[in-house]
């Protein structure tokens, strides 16, 4: 079983954002990075299928800078066998252009199943994968929160507002992780050690035609500061006078 | 000309669902702003046309009706495809979803079928030029995207709850659609939908949610936030990751960077002490109410009104205290 799985590099969401001085992106300046949460799921839902069958392979895909090939050395340190590098200057918002890319890179791979996270933590766009599938003409299940394959078939469960739906599919097919699938492993010193020497091929993004960009950001307005209204029970009644006069929602 | 707008209604179970009104109201707005008409794309078994016609009061012109039995449960493939059928002959400037969890999954498999971007998970939208400019919460809620799409047509996604629906007066006129190829054919098949509790309110539906983090100090305790969000009567229950990983509550219950994010009118956190991934998931509720008993938690930071102290104590009392002020209204 051959398996991609289509990783992204974000900033770690611990902090309180900057904006910066172009007035469209975040400011950089002591960010800390990592693979994004939901692609964290993936490779170890792909790395936990090729290890319960004994055999096949895990690829590692990302789109952007030379920096995201950090994301793409820990997922090799987690068990991943090769990685590719789509190189751009910079990860555009347009998910149509990211999915063109991608979707260039996986055609003719063999793959018999292509994964992502059902969303990158910082765009949350959750769009790629499903586009890849189009464009692939690949069946799709977008954000499953269970998945299971075997005999050239899969199954998976999708989270509803309030119930599920279980689904059916054929492979080769695109699947978008939910939380729940699977629980990322650490890396381990051997890991880590093992990654520097595995295969990391770099080439050129063929992103085409950018037609969805951020044209600002901006921090959204403050809350005010809190109010403590005391301790106890005997705080109650203020609360509920004030859910009923101030706040108007009792 | 190209500047009709085209709205995705959804339905579960052979039933709209009420953001299907939230859809139509935005393209209505989109399409006065373009000078077309808002018609309104409906996909299910037989029958589901029939259940369309109040749409025309939240400014439907017409309604594209998509009846089949091999559509009673979602069919991914056969909406998309009829959906992206539709728009390419029908000249429309901008296609309008809502993501949920069927939107998000429907959206961008039109979007691509049409070779255009999604600007997706919307918190507003509108028409500028020749431009589609909409608003997009990113980094976990901490950072506001205004992002621009220049594709026509213009494919966006709404998040639930963001758009106020707008009655406005119209009768729509119905036009029947068949199916392009055999919908029974999708590679993809739904072969069961699992209904939850239906007596109980989704998060993204409630206007009132009380959610309980691992202060409650055992899984048994969670019966005193349902007995607060009981009193409420129109209220959701919600969890910490902390409680959901520990299985006291189910994982869809989880709100947070990576469960749900909700915007309710009040969020009531009990024995929650605000870590910033479960901000993340709650932090545009429009009143926010603490009670734990760390007077140095995070989540007084946030909190309009906060208490001190038990959780055991001080829920039962809260949950009295509004069963009352409901009583007395």
């Amino acid at each position: 079983m051959k398996i991609a799985v289509c990783i992204k590099r974000v900033p770690e969401m611990d902090v309180r954002f900057k904006i910066a001085p172009s007035g469209t992106g975040v400011d950089e300046a002591g960010l800390k990075w990592d693979m994004s949460d939901f692609d964290g799921y993936a490779v170890e839902a792909a790395l936990q299928m090729t290890e319960k069958l004994g055999t096949g392979e895990v690829v590692v895909i990302t789109l952007g800078p030379d920096a995201a090939q950090e994301t793409l050395r820990k997922a090799l340190s987690l068990g991943a066998a090769r990685a590719v590098h789509l190189k751009a200057d910079a990860i555009p918002f347009d998910n149509f252009a990211i999915a063109k890319a991608l979707a260039a890179e996986l055609q003719g791979g063999g793959y018999d199943l292509i994964l992502f996270g059902k969303m990158s933590i910082d765009s949350s766009n959750g769009a790629v994968g499903p586009m890849t599938a189009e464009l692939l003409g690949m069946p799709c299940v977008a954000a499953a929160s269970k998945l299971e394959v075997a005999n050239g078939k899969g199954t998976a469960r999708r989270e509803l507002e309030g119930g599920a739906e279980l689904l059916a599919f054929p492979l080769p097919a695109v699947v978008t992780i939910d939380e729940g699938v699977a629980r990322p492993r650490y890396p381990s010193l051997k890991g880590i050690m093992a990654a520097k020497k595995k295969p990391l091929d770099v080439k050129p993004a063929q992103l085409g035609d950018v037609r969805l960009t951020v044209t600002t950001m901006a921090l959204p307005p403050e809350r005010p500061a809190g109010r403590i209204l005391g301790e106890g029970v005997a705080a109650v009644p203020e609360l509920v006078r004030l859910l009923q006069t101030e706040a108007k929602v009792l | 000309m190209a500047n009709h707008v085209l709205a995705f209604a959804e339905s579960r179970g052979g039933e709209l669902r009420k953001i299907a009104t939230e859809a139509v109201t935005a393209a209505r707005a989109l399409a006065n702003a373009a000078g077309g008409e808002a018609h309104v794309f409906v996909a299910g078994a037989p029958g589901i046309g029939a259940k369309t016609n109040t749409l025309g009061r939240f400014g439907a012109d017409a309604i594209v009706v998509l009846e089949h039995p091999a559509l009673a449960d979602y069919n991914p493939e056969a909406f998309a495809t009829a959906m992206a059928e539709r728009v390419k002959s029908g000249g429309y400037r901008a296609v309008v979803f809502v993501a949920s969890a069927q939107g998000k999954d429907l959206a961008p498999r039109v979007a691509a079928k049409l070779g255009v971007p999604l600007a997706a998970d919307l918190t507003t939208v509108q028409l500028t030029g020749d431009k589609v400019v909409g608003t997009h919460p990113v980094n976990t809620g901490k950072v506001i995207a205004t992002v621009t799409l220049t594709a026509t047509p213009a494919v966006v996604s709404m998040r639930p709850g963001a758009i106020t629906a707008v009655e406005s007066a119209k009768t729509a006129r119905v036009e029947t659609m068949a199916p392009v190829g055999d919908p029974s054919a999708s590679k993809v098949k739904v072969t069961q939908t699992i209904a939850g509790n239906t007596a109980k309110l989704d998060l993204g539906d409630a206007p009132v949610i009380v959610s309980g983090g691992r202060g409650l100090r055992a899984a048994e305790n969670f019966k005193l936030v349902e007995d607060l969000a009981a009193a409420f009567g129109n209220a959701a229950v919600g969890a910490t990751r902390a409680v959901t990983d520990d299985g006291w509550r189910p994982h869809s219950d989880q709100i947070g960077q990576t469960g749900r994010q909700v915007s309710p009118n009040l969020y009531v956190a009990v024995g929650i002490s605000g870590a910033i991934q479960h901000l993340a998931g709650m932090r545009t509720s429009k009143t926010i109410v603490a009670i734990n008993k760390d007077r140095e938690a995070p989540i007084f930071k946030i909190a309009d009104y906060g208490i001190v102290g038990d959780v055991l104590e001080i829920v039962p009392a809260l949950t009295a205290a509004v069963r009352e002020a409901k009583g007395s209204h």
